[in-house]
């Protein structure tokens, strides 16, 4: 069987990573230790590529592999974002790792190995295709998080993201099956005829589409499938740790919306009351339990379950049924995915430059004083802080205010309310940081600690989170005209 | 863009120049001429870019038409395209008067600080003027988007200035007065977001929104999320608890700001927002705004006489004194409104004054209890007469600011219900009371004997912070025809429109959209000649 050259083409900047991925494996065992910063080089070079071929197509909608893989706007958006988020994780990674002595290259090789399967997920146009995605980037990411091999905290993290994920894929996977027999086919476009035809109480097909929810649910991190979530992200090191809780929670909510919306679109009064009552919760709690965090990795943990329980709103106003509903929910879940990258990624690496020597910086007692010792550093925390808390003239507020414009255009002006007053429990979290940086004496052991671990493209990274954080809160259009195009119709 | 009637309300005077634009970006402009110097110069930067943005702000009073209601000095660009969201400014005789307190008030407030702030003294005037930019910007905006990012944007430099800066117990108060105030501003977000879908234009613009008609039903809920957010600012009881400790805790300029300019946002939003925009709900529900005003001016007042802490008793006066505005503005008429607005000012004027003389005590004896700092007449007369004459003016004397104020609305009051007129005085006699207790111990009271040899007399830079506020105190209180001129016009027509309303309500009981038609009401609205204030 000859695989068409289109078809091929189609997928070329997956094959490049996928490629470059597998030669840094091979690579690093014969990279002198201390040329290994090439290779990280190498890999933010080959996302440079896959972000100008990416950038250059967007907006055509081509199906490859007899319709398994489709590319459209809406695919690109998601892998410009996971191309920009994963260079940033590499760049900060290249100082991260060596002050943790696991500088490693070919964990350059696992984020490009994980990137490819989210970019499989997003461009997924069948269930086992996505699922493939899945399984790619989650075993991936399973290496990443115990890469400190050495460290107990780093091996349970490990552990239990694999249990655990290993758990929802099976989930997944058992309602992909199920669907399959439904509908004798697991590609969305057959799935969304067979909804069409068999109605909305096929008991299979909702069965399914329950198990599919739930899967999905584990992924990006919503309640009640949160809970691996803080403690893998706390043992994780910090530079996987915001490759997580940004990259794959992006991926995943752009695959979650595609399967929901062209797969089970038929059936949306079945399943956005659903969504709805998993966004409440997954708001409450993941606010709530936020507020007593005293470790800073956990608390933004918790943060980014809240977090998605506010992209959670545009997938419950693109349930809506409505017209010309649908299509802002998911372009302002776009928006608000995009932005909290930005945020997040900078307070995640504020966090990975104070890891220095014995210091793990991440407990909120280590940001003491902050403002006294490194001014920039703690500026930057507070903007990210501010952002995430959404207060404008940030790019955290354009998100929320998009989200909630989505919501009130749908008629669900009450679950704005209530996003709001969660919003501003948040405040409550986020300045807690603003106030142990500013309001705070350091202790005179952490007055001589003179120097942040700021690897010169740590800096970069931070600059480029905080430029996105106060460019996008300024002018916004660019990044709002961008999902409004290549949202899904 | 502006359509229909709107057209009329826009004029430029400004001969094109952005005249606003840079009013309300030149501080922030001085925040990175700031990072440019070392810290010893940060101070006399801000002093130079605050007194700048004074000097530029007097051509907004010079230029304006004081013959019209429109705005004026509009700009208009777009910002976001979808949803239409533009960054369009303009200022009327409601807001000009606010926005010149803000600039006059700035540099006072670094001259406040000159020697008060001893650490990090850059990131303070950074938050100082950050501080200005936010509220020139809400006083100035003319799209509502644009409106609620600069009322949020004050809250991160104010959250600081009382969290780094303030007193012992600086971060409680500053987290109380953030939470207080953001939970506040939730409703108003989503009010915001509602009147975009239900006003039909597919606009955030102010204007167009307050020509709108909007059904009775959305009108009641529409007020009352904003009433939220603006009685937290005001502060109107019962929303006032975080203010003592936010005033307290605050350091001196922090105080001013938050005294001066702060709590004049909320009032100005009442002003702005709830008046225009929904008069029917206005008219509904006046009755229960008046009936908490009364209450904040006299429990304000009751609560100042307790108080042996001399912030914590200006802090209280300031919730009552508060609460003459936003009774004035609730009374709905003329009278009333324009003797808010000039309450407002003069509150700003006053009450900031008072602040910066417990400031400037404060840096002598470290110590803001009443006992601490008794019989200041002898060791330090120049700073006596000063307090003297703000602890007058905040009394109301005839000849001083803030009796024009008062005496305004008071009067529309009575126009509206005399006994809550009466109610109302009673709170100017309670202020003369609890002020002149306090004068009494701190001037003439016996000096507390540990803090002798701390008193010593204002020198010429706390002379100059406060005699410009002293000088305003006596223009107003005898000429303030200048300030109530340009009011006028832009009062006239928010009364004529609450006007309509209450008429037709009365007469014609016919639904909303007939209502709305104008010959059905023309010359419906009729006011009371204001009392020329040069023949009283």
């Amino acid at each position: 069987m000859m695989i068409p050259l289109a078809d091929l083409v189609t997928i070329l900047p997956e094959l490049i990573v996928v490629s470059v991925a597998c030669l840094l494996l091979v690579l690093d065992p014969i990279t002198p230790s201390n040329k290994k910063d090439l290779l990280a080089w190498m890999s933010v070079a080959t996302l440079g590529i896959c972000f100008i071929m990416t950038a250059g197509s967007m907006g055509d909608r081509v199906f490859a592999f007899s319709d398994l893989v489709v590319v459209d706007g809406y695919a690109s958006f998601w892998k410009l974002l996971l191309y920009v988020v994963s260079g940033m994780t590499i760049l900060l990674s290249i100082g991260y790792l060596k002050e943790e002595r696991i500088d490693l290259a070919e964990f350059y090789g696992f984020v490009l190995l994980s990137l490819t399967g989210m970019m499989i997920m997003v461009s997924g146009a069948d269930l086992l295709v996505i699922y493939l995605g899945i399984e790619l980037m989650s075993i991936s990411l399973y290496i990443m998080a115990g890469f400190k091999r050495f460290e107990a905290r780093s091996i349970e993290s490990s552990a239990k993201y694999f249990i655990l994920g290993a758990f929802s894929s099976g989930l997944l996977l058992y309602g992909i099956s199920l669907i399959f027999g439904a509908a004798g086919s697991t590609r969305l476009v057959e799935i969304a005829a067979a909804v069409e035809a068999r109605g909305l109480d096929d008991s299979l097909i909702l069965i399914a589409l329950m198990l599919v929810i739930v899967g999905f649910g584990f992924k990006v991190a919503a309640v009640p499938f949160h809970m691996w979530t803080p403690d893998v992200y706390q043992g994780a090191p910090t530079s996987v740790t915001a490759f997580m809780a940004v990259a794959s929670k992006a991926a995943s909510f752009g695959a979650f919306l595609r399967v929901m919306l062209e797969g089970f679109g038929g059936m949306k009064p079945n399943w956005n009351g659903l969504i709805l009552g998993v966004c409440i919760l997954t708001l409450i709690l993941g606010n709530l339990v936020a507020i007593v965090q005293t470790n800073v990795k956990r608390m933004l943990a918790y943060s980014s379950i809240a977090h998605a329980g506010y992209a959670l709103i545009g997938l419950v106003v693109a349930g809506w049924v409505g017209t010309g509903v649908s299509a802002k929910g998911v372009s302002s879940m776009m928006l608000y995915l995009a932005v909290y990258s930005f945020m997040t990624l900078g307070a995640f690496s504020i966090v990975a430059i104070l890891r220095r020597g014995g210091n793990e910086g991440e407990d909120l007692d280590d940001f003491t004083g902050l403002a006294k010792r490194h001014k920039g550093a703690a500026f930057l925390m507070l903007l990210f802080m501010v952002s995430l808390a959404g207060i404008p003239p940030t790019a955290g507020f354009i998100g929320k205010f998009y989200l909630f414009m989505a919501a009130v255009n749908a008629g669900l002006t009450w679950l704005a309310v209530v996003g709001l007053i969660f919003a501003a429990v948040s405040a409550f979290y986020y300045l807690r940081v603003v106030m142990v940086m500013y309001m705070r004496e350091p202790s005179p052991d952490q007055e001589n600690e003179t120097r942040l671990a700021l690897s010169p493209t740590a800096t970069v990274v931070l600059a480029l989170a905080a430029a996105g954080v106060v460019l996008f809160g300024l002018y916004p259009w660019p990044l709002v005209s961008l999902t409004a195009t290549a949202s899904l119709p | 863009m502006p359509s229909r009637n709107e057209r009329i309300l826009i004029d430029v005077s400004s001969g094109g120049f952005p005249w606003l634009t840079l009013v309300v970006f030149l501080p922030v402009l001085g925040v990175a001429v700031i990072l440019l110097f070392e810290e010893a110069l940060a101070k006399w930067v801000a002093l130079g870019v605050s007194s700048l943005v004074f000097l530029v702000s007097l051509p907004l009073w010079v230029l304006f038409d004081e013959s019209t209601p429109a705005m004026q000095f509009v700009e208009s660009h777009q910002w976001i395209a979808s949803p239409s969201i533009n960054y369009t400014v303009g200022v009327d005789g409601i807001s000009l008067p606010l926005v010149l307190l803000t600039t006059l008030l700035t540099p006072l407030c670094v001259l406040v600080s000159w020697t008060a702030i001893e650490t990090r003294v850059r990131e303070f005037m950074i938050s100082l003027l950050v501080m200005e930019t936010a509220t020139l910007g809400v006083f100035v905006s003319l799209d509502f988007v644009l409106f609620y990012v600069f009322w949020e944007t004050m809250l991160i430099p104010m959250y600081l200035l009382i969290g780094i800066w303030g007193g012992p117990n600086r971060v409680y108060a500053a987290i109380k007065f953030f939470l207080y105030t953001l939970a506040g501003s939730i409703l108003l977000l989503v009010a915001i977001i509602v009147l975009y879908f239900y006003a039909g234009e597919n606009s955030f613009d102010i204007l167009m929104l307050s020509n709108a008609e909007y059904p009775a039903w959305l009108q009641a809920w529409l007020f009352w999320a904003f009433f939220a957010a603006f009685a937290v600012k005001v502060p109107m009881f019962p929303f006032h608890t975080w203010l003592p400790d936010a005033h307290v805790e605050a350091p001196t300029a922090g105080s001013v700001m938050l005294a001066s300019v702060l709590l004049k946002l909320g009032a100005y939003g009442f002003l702005r927002f709830s008046l225009p925009m929904l008069p029917d709900a206005t008219q509904r529900f006046t009755s229960v705004v008046i009936f908490l005003s009364v209450v904040a001016i006299i429990y304000g007042a009751y609560m100042a006489f307790a108080q042996a802490d001399l912030k914590k008793l200006i802090a209280y006066s300031s919730v009552s004194h508060m609460g003459f505005v936003t009774l004035g503005i609730f009374v709905l008429n003329a009278q009333g409104i324009e003797g808010a607005i000039l309450q407002m000012v003069n509150h700003g004027i006053t009450t900031g004054a008072l602040f910066l003389c417990v400031g400037i005590v404060y840096e002598r004896t470290h110590s803001r209890e009443i006992a601490d700092n008794a019989g200041l007449a002898a060791s330090m007369p120049v700073y006596a007469s000063f307090l003297v004459i703000f602890a007058l003016s905040s009394v109301g004397l005839p000849g001083m600011n803030s009796f024009v104020g008062e005496f305004f609305v008071l009067l529309g009051t009575f126009m509206w219900n005399k006994a809550v007129a009466t109610a109302a005085a009673l709170g100017v006699i309670l202020a003369a009371a609890y002020i002149l207790w306090m004068l009494q111990r701190v001037i003439y009271g016996i000096p507390a004997q540990h803090m002798a040899s701390k008193l010593h007399d204002m020198n010429w830079r706390e002379i100059g912070t406060l005699a410009p506020l002293a000088f305003f105190v006596f223009w107003i209180g005898l000429y303030p025809k200048p300030l109530l001129d340009v009011m006028h016009a832009s009062v006239d027509h928010l009364v004529q429109k609450q006007a309509k309303v209450m008429t037709v309500d009365e007469e014609l009981p016919l639904p909303r959209w007939e209502r709305a038609r104008p010959e059905l009401v023309e010359g419906a609205g009729v006011r009371v000649k204001p009392m020329e204030p040069e023949t009283r």
